[in-house]
């Protein structure tokens, strides 16, 4: 097991490369989900049928078509994601601004997978509010907008924040397929490194990586096990 | 009594089947030739080997001239031309070979473990591998090289990358990554890596990389696949030289296959064997390695 202690360096390295991805991937897909599940939920038939296919196309075609998508169709249509390259953010996470846009195009795709099943997630949470809720908003005169930001997605968030926990765990474990498209030094690919250039013992080195997702995805499990406490005795 | 009846059934199809079995193992042992013939000292493992008229063979299924697997289910290629001369001074047919996918990651792990005899997959020597395996051969030597586009003239070798403007795309948990680092001024705005080369050439053309860089024999490939497209920049800048990985202290095995591959380098079954696989694309004749006897 000496691996994990003489090569500690290598593992941080790809774990702090992995949560940078997986936060940015993360927040993407929540904004992106949210807008899709407004879609679904509105009034507005063309938004309705938009928002259905973009979950029906990305819940279903497999994260490494979208991949691929992503790396190779997007440079192919001229694109090098640079619309990611916001000041400020680039100064944090340092492989958002490099002329390499691998890094931006794993966002991306991340970001779309995991938005189709962020906004299933959200909108199950919208159906668990009563319908009376929003008719209610409605008859003392609240706007479509007004109903769902001051009634119905503040009630649909809670109902909602364990499945969309599952949906962010689901993300940071498939973030390891960005290794394969172009992203260099994550987690899951410098520790195969390590055993394929410099013999590592494999199994000591696979429970390394295996560490360092759980070091990400079991304390966001547990701070929805609390979130969900809470919201139980809230409801009391 | 209804139990009795089933069982007796059950020998009944058991025997049916194994006589079946035998019958074929005879045909086919009179097809197979008077391989069986030879000879080894007791107690090695040419002998056992010999006895068991199977060898397992590791080697790689997706390795284009070197060993990929087709679509018959057979892997083909320099490297498994070089098995079944093994095989074959083995006394052990073609079709007694069992093929076993190696990719870089188990090559050690399956030799120690007993699951393959020999492991022949682009397997380049190096000291710390030798802790853990030992190497018959070498049997070829690769060099690590640079493909760029025909039009481009900014690359000359791997020190064109040390100013850090230059890009350049390899694979994932490979030599060739590896090697190139050193030569890069900061890898995470240099460096792309793929799990397949087919990305990278994409990623060349697509102009998100400079150059890709691996062994000098995929690149002739794709360079004679897609005519006036690509070139080397510059010479080899490595030395792999590859050879055939078995169970660690077995020198009398590993004796043996040396004189084996000594043989072939004379005898004119190397040059075949490149000339069926690698050299389809490579017309320069690979240099006889010197057989490292260590």
């Amino acid at each position: 097991m000496s691996v994990l202690v003489d090569r500690f360096d290598v593992f941080a390295g790809g774990f702090w490369l992995t949560l940078q991805l997986c936060v940015l991937a993360a927040i993407g897909a929540l904004l992106l989900g949210t807008v899709a599940a407004v879609m679904r939920i509105s009034p507005v038939p063309p938004l309705r049928w938009l928002g259905t296919a973009y979950v029906t196309v990305f819940r279903n075609v497999p994260l490494t078509v979208v991949f691929f998508f992503s790396a190779f169709g997007l440079p192919t249509l001229g694109s090098s994601a640079d619309f990611l390259r916001i000041p400020g953010l680039t100064a944090v996470f340092n492989r958002l601004g490099i002329d390499l846009p691998y890094f931006r195009f794993a966002i991306i795709a991340l970001s779309l997978y995991t938005g189709a099943f962020v906004c299933e997630a959200l909108r199950s949470g919208v159906n668990a509010v009563p319908p009376g809720q929003a008719e209610a908003a409605r008859a003392i005169g609240l706007t479509f907008t007004q109903n769902l930001r001051h009634v119905v997605l503040p009630q649909a968030w809670k109902a909602a924040i364990v499945p969309l926990g599952s949906v962010i765990i689901a993300m940071i474990k498939n973030s390891a397929i960005a290794g394969f498209f172009g992203v260099v030094g994550d987690l899951s690919n410098s520790g195969v490194d390590m055993i394929t250039q410099d013999q590592e013992p494999v199994i000591p080195t696979m429970i390394g990586i295996a560490i360092g997702f759980l070091v990400m995805t079991v304390p966001l499990g547990l701070l929805l096990d609390w979130v969900e406490r809470r919201r139980a005795v809230a409801a009391r | 009594m209804r139990i009795t009846r089933v069982t007796a059934l059950a020998a009944a199809a058991v025997l049916a089947l194994g006589g079946a079995a035998a019958c074929g193992g005879d045909d086919s042992g009179d097809s197979g030739g008077g391989g069986s013939a030879k000879s080894f000292e007791a107690g090695t493992t040419m002998e056992r080997l010999n006895k068991a008229q199977k060898i397992t063979v590791g080697t790689k299924f997706d390795q284009p001239l070197f060993g990929l697997k087709g679509l018959d289910g057979k892997p083909a290629g320099f490297d498994v031309e070089i098995a079944k001369i093994i095989a074959d001074e083995l006394g052990i047919p073609e079709n007694k070979i069992e093929w076993v996918e190696t990719p870089s990651t188990v090559r050690e792990q399956v030799i120690q473990q007993g699951k393959v005899d020999i492991v022949v997959a682009t397997y380049t020597i190096n000291d710390k591998r030798k802790q853990l395996v030992d190497f018959a051969g070498p049997y070829y030597i690769a060099g690590q090289t640079i493909l760029v586009k025909a039009d481009d003239n900014s690359i000359t070798g791997p020190d064109s990358f040390k100013d850090g403007t230059k890009k350049v795309c390899s694979v994932t948990n490979s030599t060739p990554a590896a090697n190139i680092e050193k030569y890069l001024k900061d890898k995470s705005t240099q460096l792309v890596l793929f799990d397949v080369y087919s990305k990278c050439l994409t990623a060349l053309d697509q102009g998100q990389v400079d150059a890709i860089t691996t062994d000098n024999v995929i690149l002739t490939g794709y360079i004679s696949q897609n005519q006036g497209k690509y070139k080397l920049a510059g010479s080899t800048f490595t030395e792999e030289p590859y050879g055939i990985g078995l169970k660690k202290g077995d020198d009398k095995f590993r004796a043996f296959i040396n004189d084996v591959l000594e043989k072939a380098f004379t005898d004119g079954r190397y040059e075949k064997a490149w000339q069926e696989t690698a050299g389809k694309f490579d017309p320069n004749p690979p240099k006889v390695p010197t057989i490292d006897r260590y």
